[in-house]
């Protein structure tokens, strides 16, 4: 078998398993918000007409920015909570969790009531002239004649939560998303490819049994119903099972990583030393920038790879620019002081943003620095990731250099490169570390009046691992260890379209360039 | 299966708005209808008749008034429990579809009250049904057994007291007319008390012991049916009769023309 193929199938049970429950509790949460609601609903009419636009209304909410939503939600909650000490896990599972069973609600909401509404009153009035309470109404008449539209509105919010499930990567839930954003970012189709496919398998498994319940119900054949029900039982045990036993194992790491090519490597070579020491480690990918900082400091996530320039802006909110030393030290302070977490050091190089053109545009517009870029920009388009037009750096390089380009577009790094190459964009802000730079043949743009500040990669350790000698001194040969150019290789070796290499693979051959 | 008579019941100055009083289905009705006696409520669609009905088993509480059954008022009574001992048959009969022939009879005995000695059988044998169609499911029935299964499901809690709102309304004339008069053997054969609303003068006159004509929210008339039928029961009953009066005499003129 194809060692891609066949690496990225290996990854599917335990990412599986957690789709699997991440999926079923969102559904089963989603039940129980939207039954009794149904039944209140169908019995009063402004009720129904609140309930109805409340749950469309959510509907209409992107499903990744309602799972980036609740974060904030669950910090603000915890900082509402901290009196009486109780903290909710801000990251993971609890968001993932409501934003989905959030989202499942409208389907079976909308259906359960249509299906009440829509029993014809002459039952309904048979059902009171024999003398039911509501309650015997509901059991004996009202559940049982819903029940098919119910399922089908059941079978609707699954299909739709076992897709959006695959986002909850976003906020460090593993789920198959996992598979779908390395691979994107990695630009590994393969592993998109499976991802995506054990998705729909998912989906379309979980969908045909609830279709034989269904059916089930409406020809009322018990064994359909029996056999469906048990199915998913065993699918829902199944993927506890690794959960229970994982209980009892002491002591797992949790390696946290942003979503680009760096991230990925680094995370598995600081994995790779971790087991070494003799811990045993997951990972926790594709997190947002400002996610992976807070969850470092709650402990969600133990260890990260975070970059000095980007603290400095979006966590400590500063807007001046020191110079290197000073502001690791200032910043290293701030993280001991506020957050009990530790900025172990610097890993040796820097991943700083480089206003990037193809020579041939620099040959075009004789372009060395920003400063000269300044002057052609109103005819250029610019292409960005999708965090760097919201953030401060852009606002200061802005006003330094009185950029107004004609046009902006964000893309996915993997892309933005892509669109500087083929032309659609005619200047791209590249990473320093990137391999892609030195690939491409491009030429970077100084940048005269410093304005970018430093973005040293910095090893993060949360707070309870801050303190622990045997954790830190397994990562200490990281520190100082890594040249630019040993990154730069090693970010190609994922990024690059042929003999494309792992993160993993890639991670073993830093750490031998390290250990030489 | 013999029965004493069922319970009276007895109206005092009913009456109800379903709009807060800016208009009234139901005005100010008061009479009392002696126990084991057959009684036809009749007036034209709008006239009150159904609401007053359901002032019986509380389908429908009065804005005013009072409804004793048996010397008790009803609203007084859990409407659930009150329910189950009053049989009730509509025009839609509103069998269950989910449920069986039998499961849809023993319904009121499994709700938790009745202890009835009734048997499936024999409710089927008594509303004319044949056994076997116990175990079917109501739309495997016609009409005329649908509604025949209506009343064995109203006779199963063993109600001493019927109330029934247009129960042949909707079926054929031939299956109306066997099923009325199926009904009416019954009626004496348990010594029910029956209170039955029909916008059919006819059918009035034919099996009730007692005709209440409604018009506007009251009561226009009350009388036996040959006492309206002998014109004592003022204008509005007069104009009812006249209907079947008129046609029976076309008949019967058609007949002797041939």
């Amino acid at each position: 078998m194809n060692p891609r193929l066949q690496e990225a199938l290996a990854q599917v049970p335990a990412l599986l398993a957690d789709h699997v429950l991440l999926s079923a509790a969102a559904l089963l949460l989603g039940l129980a918000v939207a039954l009794p609601l149904a039944v209140g609903a169908s019995r009063n009419d402004r009720l129904r007409q609140f309930a109805l636009g409340t749950a469309s209304l959510v509907q209409t909410i992107p499903g990744l920015a309602l799972l980036a939503l609740f974060y904030p939600l669950l910090l603000a909650l915890n900082s509402l909570l901290a009196p009486a000490g109780v903290a909710l896990p801000a990251l993971g599972f609890l968001p993932a969790l409501l934003a989905l069973a959030l989202y499942a609600v409208l389907p079976i909401l909308r259906n359960a009531v249509t299906g009440i509404v829509g029993i014809d009153p002459a039952i309904i009035e048979a059902a009171d002239g024999v003398g039911m309470t509501p309650r015997q109404k509901l059991r004996l008449v009202e559940a049982p004649l819903a029940a098919p539209v119910v399922m089908a509105g059941i079978r609707t919010a699954t299909v739709w939560t076992i897709g959006a499930a695959t986002l909850s990567t976003t906020v460090g839930q593993p789920s198959l998303g996992d598979m779908i954003f390395a691979g994107l970012q990695t630009q590994n189709w393969t592993l998109v490819l499976v991802g995506c496919l054990a998705a729909a398998a998912l989906a379309l498994t979980a969908d045909a049994l609830l279709g034989l319940i269904e059916s089930g119900i409406a020809q009322r054949r018990r064994w359909m119903v029996g056999t469906g029900l048990i199915a998913l039982l065993v699918g829902v045990t199944m993927a506890l099972a690794p959960l229970v036993l994982a209980q009892s194992r002491p002591d797992i790491v949790t390696i946290g990583a942003k979503g680009f090519s760096e991230q990925y490597v680094l995370a598995r070579l600081i994995g790779g030393q971790l087991e070494e020491a003799g811990y045993q480690v997951r990972y926790r990918e594709g997190l947002g920038s400002a996610i992976a900082f807070e969850a470092l400091t709650r402990g969600d996530v133990d260890v990260y790879v975070d970059y000095t320039g980007t603290l400095w802006t979006n966590a400590m909110r500063r807007e001046d620019n020191p110079p290197r030393d000073v502001m690791l030290a200032q910043l290293s302070d701030w993280v001991s002081a506020t957050r009990r977490a530790r900025i172990l050091g610097r890993l040796g190089f820097e991943n700083t943003y480089a206003f990037a053109v193809t020579q041939e545009t620099a040959r075009r517009h004789g372009l060395q620095s920003i400063n000269d870029l300044a002057g052609v920009a109103p005819q250029l388009t610019m292409g960005t990731d999708v965090e760097f037009l919201n953030r401060p750096e852009w606002a200061s390089i802005r006003s330094a250099y009185g950029l107004a380009f004609a046009a902006t577009q964000s893309y996915q790094p993997t892309f933005m490169y892509r669109a500087v190459e083929s032309g659609r964009a005619d200047v791209i802000t590249a990473f320093s570390s990137d391999g892609r730079i030195a690939a491409g043949n491009l030429t970077v743009l100084s940048d005269p009046r410093g304005a970018i500040p430093n973005y040293d990669a910095v090893l993060l350790v949360a707070p309870g691992r801050a303190d622990e000698e045997r954790f830190t001194a397994a990562l200490t040969p990281l520190l100082d260890a890594i040249p630019v150019e040993a990154m730069r290789e090693a970010n190609y070796m994922v990024d690059r379209d042929a003999e494309k290499a792992s993160p993993a693979e890639a991670a073993a051959w830093l750490a031998e360039q390290i250990s030489r | 299966m013999d029965r004493k008579n069922g319970p009276a019941v007895r109206f005092d100055g009913i009456a109800k708005s379903f709009d807060g009083g800016a208009s009234f289905a139901v005005e100010s009705v008061s009479l009392e209808i002696a126990g084991g006696s057959f009684v036809a409520l009749v007036g034209e669609s709008g006239s009150g008749k159904s609401t007053l009905l359901k002032t019986i088993n509380r389908l429908v509480d009065p804005s005013a008034g009072t409804v004793a059954i048996a010397g008790e008022a009803v609203k007084d009574q859990n409407p659930a429990d009150l329910r189950r001992h009053i049989g009730y048959v509509f025009q839609n009969i509103g069998l269950f579809p989910h449920m069986s022939v039998a499961e849809n009879i023993m319904i009121i005995p499994r709700l938790g009250v009745s202890e009835t000695v009734n048997t499936v059988p024999e409710l089927l044998d008594l509303v004319g049904l044949p056994a076997d169609v116990a175990d079917r499911l109501p739309n495997e029935l016609s009409g005329g057994q649908q509604q025949r299964v209506g009343v064995a499901r109203a006779l199963a809690g063993e109600p001493g007291l019927m109330l029934m709102d247009e129960p042949f309304g909707a079926l054929d004339p031939v299956t109306r007319d066997q099923l009325g008069e199926t009904y009416r053997a019954l009626h004496d054969r348990l010594g029910l008390t029956t209170i039955m609303v029909t916008h059919d003068m006819a059918e009035a006159l034919l099996l009730a012991d007692r005709i209440l004509v409604m018009s506007e929210g009251g009561i226009v008339a009350d009388d036996t049916p040959e006492a309206l039928l002998a014109g004592k029961g003022g204008a509005e009953a007069n104009a009812l009769i006249a209907i079947p009066k008129g046609q029976m005499a076309r008949l019967r003129a058609l007949e002797m023309k041939s």
